[in-house]
């Protein structure tokens, strides 16, 4: 499956990211990894590129690394839509201290408008 | 996470917990603050065992006896204000105001049997009216925008929305002054 994973640093997208070098080295997913603008998110575009790319070589398999500029969650969809991706991966969202879940703004809107599958990993 | 932006303007004084009052159903209910002993854990878990799941919202409350426990757990703790409406020894509904950086995220159930009895109202206003005695400054909900009757509820209490942006409308209360 031709898939793409989306992280834009904020904890939740690194535990997507982990899910899905682990599911690809299963599973022999075609990965692409983009690194898109968050401007919540704390770490640097360098920082989460060099996660990304321990993340790829631990897992042992073969994956594109690249960061996008502009609005996150359309640039996402439009890379699906043109690209031929099967699926769209990203964090399932922050979980407060009570315990409740909120979704973050990029998977709102990619939820809403990618014409492809999406997966939001808890 | 967003800046949250609270109203200008403190919040009335609300009622400091225990009272008691008489629902829509005649039923006696009575708000008391949360003391930490083993039988009111043991009706919490009563009543989130039963709850409805249609009723969940965002993820809680989760479902079966270890998972509740575990959330309780979390919720129940010193730095937390929790307040319960009791019916006879029913946990009718429950409560809380969990820290969250410089201010509180509230949530509030009421179990299916109690609901459109006018509870809830009694009960917000206990959880911050206890809040309030202790200091508490700022708090925070999220609701989910189709959920009407909660909507109005935290309005009617002086709640504001801060964020709209989302699935969930983000809600603040200004509960008390600065101390200076």
């Amino acid at each position: 499956m031709k898939v793409l994973c989306g992280i834009g640093g904020s904890d939740d997208s690194f535990r997507a990211l982990d899910r899905t070098v682990d599911r690809a080295a299963v599973a022999g997913d075609d990965l692409t990894v983009v690194v898109v603008d968050n401007e919540d998110a704390e770490p640097t575009e360098e920082e989460i590129v060099t996660r990304v790319e321990n993340a790829i070589s631990e897992a042992g398999i073969d994956a594109d690394v690249r960061c996008v500029e502009g609005d996150p969650g359309s640039r996402l969809v439009e890379l699906a839509e043109t690209e031929g991706f099967d699926e769209i991966v990203l964090g399932g969202g922050h979980t407060s201290p009570m315990g409740k879940i909120t979704l973050g703004s990029i998977a709102e809107f990619v939820l809403l408008n990618a014409k492809t599958s999406v997966t939001l990993v808890r | 996470m967003t800046d949250r932006t609270y109203p200008d303007a403190v919040a009335d004084d609300f009622p400091v917990p225990p009272s008691s009052f008489t629902d829509r159903e005649g039923r006696t209910i009575e708000i008391r603050p949360y003391e930490g002993t083993d039988e009111e854990d043991k009706a919490l878990v009563g009543m989130y065992d039963s709850f409805d799941p249609a009723d969940r919202a965002q993820g809680i409350p989760p479902s079966g006896e270890s998972r509740i426990r575990e959330w309780l757990d979390a919720i129940l703790g010193d730095d937390c204000y929790n307040v319960i409406a009791w019916c006879d020894d029913e946990v009718a509904g429950h409560a809380t105001l969990v820290p969250d950086e410089d201010a509180y995220e509230l949530a509030i159930f009421v179990h299916q049997t109690y609901q459109r009895a006018g509870i809830g109202t009694y009960l917000i206003r206990g959880l911050l009216g206890h809040g309030q005695a202790a200091g508490v400054e700022k708090v925070w909900l999220t609701v989910e925008r189709w959920n009407r009757a909660a909507v109005s509820l935290y309005k009617k209490i002086g709640f504001e929305t801060s964020n709209a942006e989302s699935f969930e409308l983000e809600m603040g209360l200004r509960l008390t002054g600065d101390a200076e």
